[in-house]
């Protein structure tokens, strides 16, 4: 077991990750920017480091600086929570080769999923539905051309080394595709220093699902599965377990499709394989693989009972998997909502300020995961996340009840947050049905958006 | 003289992204509404227009420097 953990992260994971380790007698060191002195993390963790100035680069990305105060505190181990530093080959790579133990897979395993065509040969390899696309780099518009043949159109085209919706083009015909491809290997070579692209076909209309995986690197298991379709800007605001539109038999498929990708990939730790889900067609198809602990992590602990965090931490301490597959069993429905410091009825400008009187729901299947205190500053260098609302019920009709019902003990004085969004998401009846796409809340935003004011 | 100040809380950049020009060089002449910087406040850019005009601009505010809003980041003649 570890003895002693610094938490390389900061805000609602940092302190989910602090109590896991103190629920399991591990000792914490918090570090933090100059910005952060008086976040909760630090006031939880045992011990606390300033790492430095506000800014991320100069601080939370500081590789040498974290494995120094790792050191210098006497610990054995690091978690690196998510985004910062979680899937960094070069971070897993050099907080081992200093002799501690990194939280997460090797830097090697992040290597081969954080590369998209090698995390998309591994799971075709794996038997794992892919996108039709490109087996790997399209070099030159003859052989893209080939590509064509399977994907038909619309078909998209994207940057190999890109990230974050960069470099990417759609092409509805074959003119398009002539007047594309060029374009966007250009950009590629721009941006990325790198002209090698790769092409996909276009789902139009699809879910996004995803499976949690554990594993210690021999054995594997699946949590079950994850919905997220309710996205803006490609990022997640509304995250459920399990997935209404699955049927039992497309279940199993799927979630041993994501444990047969960790096996073969020697996966150890907690991960997360995200597919698109195409309602219509009834097919699932793999999208990445994420190596580190997800945002949304805590629904699937509400439905299956399993302390993710802790796992991870037992697993890098180098206990053998200890939950069989057949243990794990869903009960009822949860729902995870992302309470942000943005105003939802000015499109989402981002909110710091200072937090004045604060209620935080509770009650029976209610959980709040959260950085926030009364007279708490928000600072304006982070993400825009303060907490994360979850409910679990024994149905989703009773979840999203609950939702409401927690919704409404909520209050955060001083800050706008993007509550009113999710309680007029509760009442829509498209959210009611779980008809909805990944497309969907942007179209709904558009009609809405205005009438979100706290 | 008149001074630009920071409209947000957040860390100002004095170029559209790293390794391009910087939107002013000290010395330039500013007129109202003119992108003298951005600041990123939780992850999202903002431009900041200035609403004074003037010459000879003198940034006070280095790039990549926290902020806080109402924070002087240049003076002008």
């Amino acid at each position: 077991m570890l003895k002693k953990l610094l938490v390389a992260n900061r805000g609602e994971i940092a302190v989910r990750i602090i109590r896991a380790a103190k629920d399991l007698g591990i000792r914490t060191v918090a570090v933090h920017s100059a910005a952060d002195a008086t976040s909760l993390h630090v006031l939880l963790a045992d011990e606390a480091v300033n790492i430095g100035p506000p800014a991320a680069k100069k601080s939370y990305l500081n590789i040498d600086v974290i494995i120094e105060a790792a050191k210098a505190t006497g610990c054995d181990s690091i978690h690196p929570g998510y985004g910062f530093l979680a899937e960094n080959a070069t971070f897993s790579d050099a907080v081992t080769a200093a002799g501690l133990v990194f939280v997460g897979p090797s830097g090697d395993a992040i290597r081969l999923m954080g590369d998209k065509v090698s995390a998309r040969s591994a799971a075709a390899a794996a038997g794992v539905p892919v996108v039709p696309g490109s087996t790997g780099r399209v070099e030159g518009i003859d052989a893209g051309r080939h590509v064509l043949i399977d994907t038909g159109f619309p078909v998209m085209i994207k940057a190999a080394a890109g990230g974050g919706g960069r470099g990417i083009r759609i092409a509805n015909t074959l003119a398009e595709f002539e007047q594309a491809f060029p374009q966007a290997e250009a950009e590629a070579l721009a941006a990325f220093g790198d002209g090698g692209l790769y092409m996909e076909k276009v789902i139009g209309k699809a879910r996004h699902i995803e499976v949690q995986v554990l594993a210690d690197g021999t054995h594997a298991i699946h949590c079950y599965e994850r919905e997220c379709s309710l996205q803006r800007r490609r990022q997640k605001v509304w995250e459920e377990a399990p997935s209404r539109a699955l049927s039992e038999e497309l279940r199993e498929e799927l979630c041993s499709s994501a444990v047969a990708l960790a096996k073969a990939v020697g996966y150890s730790g907690a991960g997360t394989v995200e597919y698109l889900y195409d309602d219509e067609a009834n097919r699932f198809y793999f999208i990445e693989m994420n190596t580190r602990i997800q945002v949304e992590h805590p629904v699937t602990e509400a439905i299956t009972g399993i302390d993710l965090v802790a796992e991870m931490l037992r697993i890098a301490g180098g206990e053998p998997l200890r939950i069989r597959q057949k243990d794990v069993s869903v009960r009822g429905h949860a729902i995870e909502v992302r309470i942000n410091a943005e105003d939802p009825s000015k499109d989402f400008a981002p909110f710091p300020g200072t937090v004045g009187d604060l209620r935080i729901p509770g009650g029976p299947g209610v959980r709040f995961d959260s950085m926030l205190y009364p007279g708490y500053q928000v600072p304006p260098f982070y993400d825009s996340l303060l907490a994360k609302l979850i409910v679990h019920g024994e149905t989703r009709e009773a979840a999203i009840t609950r939702l409401v019902r927690a919704l409404s003990e909520l209050k955060i004085d001083g800050m706008k947050t993007t509550k009113p969004l999710f309680l007029a998401l509760a009442a829509d009846p498209s959210v009611q049905a779980g008809d909805v796409h990944t497309r969907w809340l942007e179209g709904w935003l558009n009609d809405n958006a205005a009438k979100l004011a706290d | 003289m008149a001074q630009i100040l920071s409209p947000l809380p957040g860390t100002f950049y004095r170029s559209p992204s790293p390794g391009q020009p910087a939107y002013k060089n000290d010395g330039d002449s500013v007129a109202v509404g003119d992108v003298i910087g951005l600041i990123e406040v939780m992850k999202s850019f903002h431009e900041v227009k200035s609403e004074v005009a003037g010459s000879n601009v003198r940034f006070t505010a280095d790039n990549e420097e926290p902020v806080m809003a109402g924070a002087p980041l240049a003076d002008l003649d």
